[in-house]
């Protein structure tokens, strides 16, 4: 996993609640390996046309918002099923942050482990932010994971929560099965206590 | 103060806690299917194994063919690589596998229970968001990404935050004709999508009590669509009774899930009543859980969206399905009717529809794909197939089919679908396909009257 410490990146607005996992990656593609390939993948069906054109209408699809890093989306983002596979879309389409009021829990837990920043701000914030960056297309965001940080257009901070260890792991762009491994002894003794009944 | 069912559960896996409230959790089932294999990829790059191969279950599902139980006879060369990647990581893991051929192959949310895998007390885990079926045995279960499940095949650990706990209450005796997908819908509706997010729910109360095992599987099944993490039902006679004899569960019940339910005194984060005797036959009409309506009423107007941001949605979802809003949903013509999935395709639920469907002929397509090869054959026993057959209907294998779209099927563009599955979110069945989640009796009613009808 690559490491997050700070990101000052263009932001995109997507203004739709309840984005599900289904439609930021179709079930079809889920059978590909992971390969480049994901960066057509992600919200495909909304981007492309049944015969594979390109919707100017979608505003992920609009210059400058398709060279965004960040991602400024409506509340529930990520709900529904657990794919992974929609963070490797995420990523693969260029974004390393999503800021929305409140995530799908499997999608945020995903986000963490795989270096997408998921930044949980009240809705009036993102509702702010979100039409800031629609009013001015290619205004930039800064997220600072160091200071758990968001700083606006408007030179505003905001601060966010990442949970301590999926932090720690992330600053330093660790995997968390290394860390556990390290807990074996620990796991060991839970069998065998358990094992003694 | 007294404790509740999900933090003695929760309490007694703990290996490690940490300050900031993180606790690293054993796990004493994980159960994954073809879909895993990011996971296993992530391992073998790793070099690690398998920790605890006796406690990993493989069900090949999602990619399972609705036609055939032979892996090389399936057809699509991408489909077949994947259930073939399937069995050999199960293989080379020395994990059973539920594979295709397998006479006990089924849905993992199905299949599992069936078993007797999945036990009162237990920490469950999969890659897949309707883990949380099996909290209806009484058991803490919850879906996971493929990182976590790497690290599950790695450690037989996970970690977790402690989620809000929430106690959802059915007052009251659910009236006939209505079923336990009727009470996820209603309360879907209720709380909204996102009413669950970050939280565990425990299902009580009166009509919660007096639902079967396999209703209770699909009321904890629909917990995730109300954005929680969990649900679950407290294990009772019911729950042992319905064990008993089952491949993997012991001969006797532990004298331990006696003490598997929240003490009276327990605090939970928040409350939710519904009053079942007000629950009736549902189904969705937008392309969200909670866009959902008694059938015997009508499609929502836009006019009716109690704020800006609903109004957004629904205007959306009437787009994408093809509808004005205000008309009644008995008006509302279908294309074809999906039975199956793990939150309706137990041998009850195809009992229900078959009851239905007794002696009436369909008025559209219909597919059944049982739960799993075990309620396939129970079905045949007792006679359930012909009544599908002489009905009009497909009568096939066990499989995620039209649920989640991955076999090789989808509903097309613009068709509307009646679906006894969990998910109405837009292409789920497929790109532009319009689905409308119901019951099994609703779906084999709305089978006979090409319409969206319930049974009653």
């Amino acid at each position: 996993m690559d490491a997050f410490t700070q990101l000052t990146a263009i932001a995109a607005p997507l203004d739709l609640a309840n984005v599900d996992t289904d439609q930021i990656m179709p079930a079809r593609f889920m059978r590909r390996p992971r390969d480049e390939r994901y960066a057509t993948y992600g919200f495909h069906d909304q981007r492309f046309t049944a015969e594979g054109a390109k919707r100017p209408d979608f505003i992920l699809n609009q210059p400058p918002y398709d060279t965004a890093a960040i991602l400024v989306a409506g509340r529930n983002f990520g709900v529904g099923s657990s794919r992974e596979a929609a963070v490797y879309a995420l990523l693969a389409m260029g974004y390393r942050c999503v800021v929305a009021a409140s995530f799908g829990d499997i999608f945020f837990s995903n986000a963490l482990k795989n270096g997408l920043l998921p930044v949980r701000l009240p809705e009036s914030t993102v509702n702010e932010l979100r039409a800031a960056v629609a009013a001015a297309p290619g205004t930039t965001l800064s997220v600072d994971l160091r200071t758990q940080i968001l700083t606006a257009p408007d030179g505003s901070t905001h601060e966010f929560v990442v949970p301590g260890f999926a932090r720690d792991c992330l600053l330093r762009g660790l995997d968390e099965i290394g860390l556990t491994l390290t807990l074996e002894p620990e796991i060991a003794a839970f069998e065998q206590r358990r094992a003694a009944g | 103060m007294g404790q509740t069912l999900f933090q003695k559960i929760w309490d007694a896996h703990v290996v490690q806690a940490r300050d900031d409230g993180l606790a690293l959790l054993y796990v004493d089932r994980h159960y994954f299917h073809e879909g895993s294999f990011h996971a296993f990829n992530m391992l073998k790059a790793r070099g690690l194994a398998v920790r605890r191969p006796d406690l990993t279950f493989g069900f090949g599902d999602h990619y399972a063919p609705t036609v055939g139980r032979s892996t090389p006879e399936v057809k699509d060369p991408e489909i077949r690589g994947i259930i073939e990647t399937f069995e050999e990581n199960a293989r080379a893991n020395r994990i059973r596998a539920f594979e295709l051929a397998d006479p006990d192959q089924g849905i993992v949310h199905v299949a599992g229970p069936e078993q007797g895998l999945t036990l009162p007390g237990m920490t469950v885990v999969c890659g897949d968001s309707h883990t949380s079926t099996h909290g209806a045995l009484g058991a803490l279960a919850f879906g996971i990404g493929a990182s976590e499940v790497a690290h599950v095949l790695a450690t037989q650990t996970i970690w977790q935050s402690p989620p809000k706990q929430i106690r959802c209450t059915f007052d009251g005796a659910l009236p006939a004709g209505s079923t336990a997908k009727d009470m996820a819908l209603a309360l879907i509706a209720r709380i909204g999508t996102g009413g669950g997010l970050g939280g565990a729910i425990e299902f009580a109360g009166v009509a919660v009590q007096a639902l079967s095992v396999e209703a209770r599987l699909t009321l904890c099944n629909m917990a995730i669509e109300a954005g929680a993490r969990t649900g679950m039902v407290a294990p009772d006679a019911v729950t042992a009774a319905w064990l008993k004899g089952r491949p993997y569960a012991p001969a006797q019940p532990d004298p331990a899930w006696s003490r598997l339910f929240s003490d009276l005194d327990a605090r939970f984060d928040s409350e939710v009543t519904l009053d079942a005797t007000k629950i009736r036959p549902m189904a969705t009409w937008g392309t969200s859980p909670e866009e959902a309506v008694p059938l015997s009423g009508r499609v929502p107007r836009l006019d009716e969206a109690p704020d800006e941001t609903r109004k957004k949605a629904w205007a959306r979802s009437l787009d994408y399905m093809g509808l004005r809003g205000g008309e009644a949903m008995a008006d509302v013509a279908l294309d074809r009717v999906f039975l199956g999935s793990c939150t309706n395709a137990r041998i009850e639920d195809l009992r229900e529809a078959a009851a239905v469907l007794r002696g009436k002929r369909l008025a559209v397509p219909m597919l059944v794909s049982p739960g799993s090869s075990r309620v396939k054959r129970a079905a045949e026993a007792e006679g359930l197939d012909r009544i599908f057959k002489e009905a009009g209907a497909r009568w096939e294998e066990s499989s995620c089919a039209l649920c989640v779209s991955m076999h090789g099927e989808t509903v097309g563009e613009g068709e509307r679908c009646a679906s006894t599955s969990n998910r109405n979110f837009a292409g789920r069945q497929g790109r532009g396909a319009r689905t409308h989640l119901v019951s099994p009796a609703s779906a084999a009613a709305s089978a006979v009257a090409g319409r969206l009808v319930s049974a009653l």
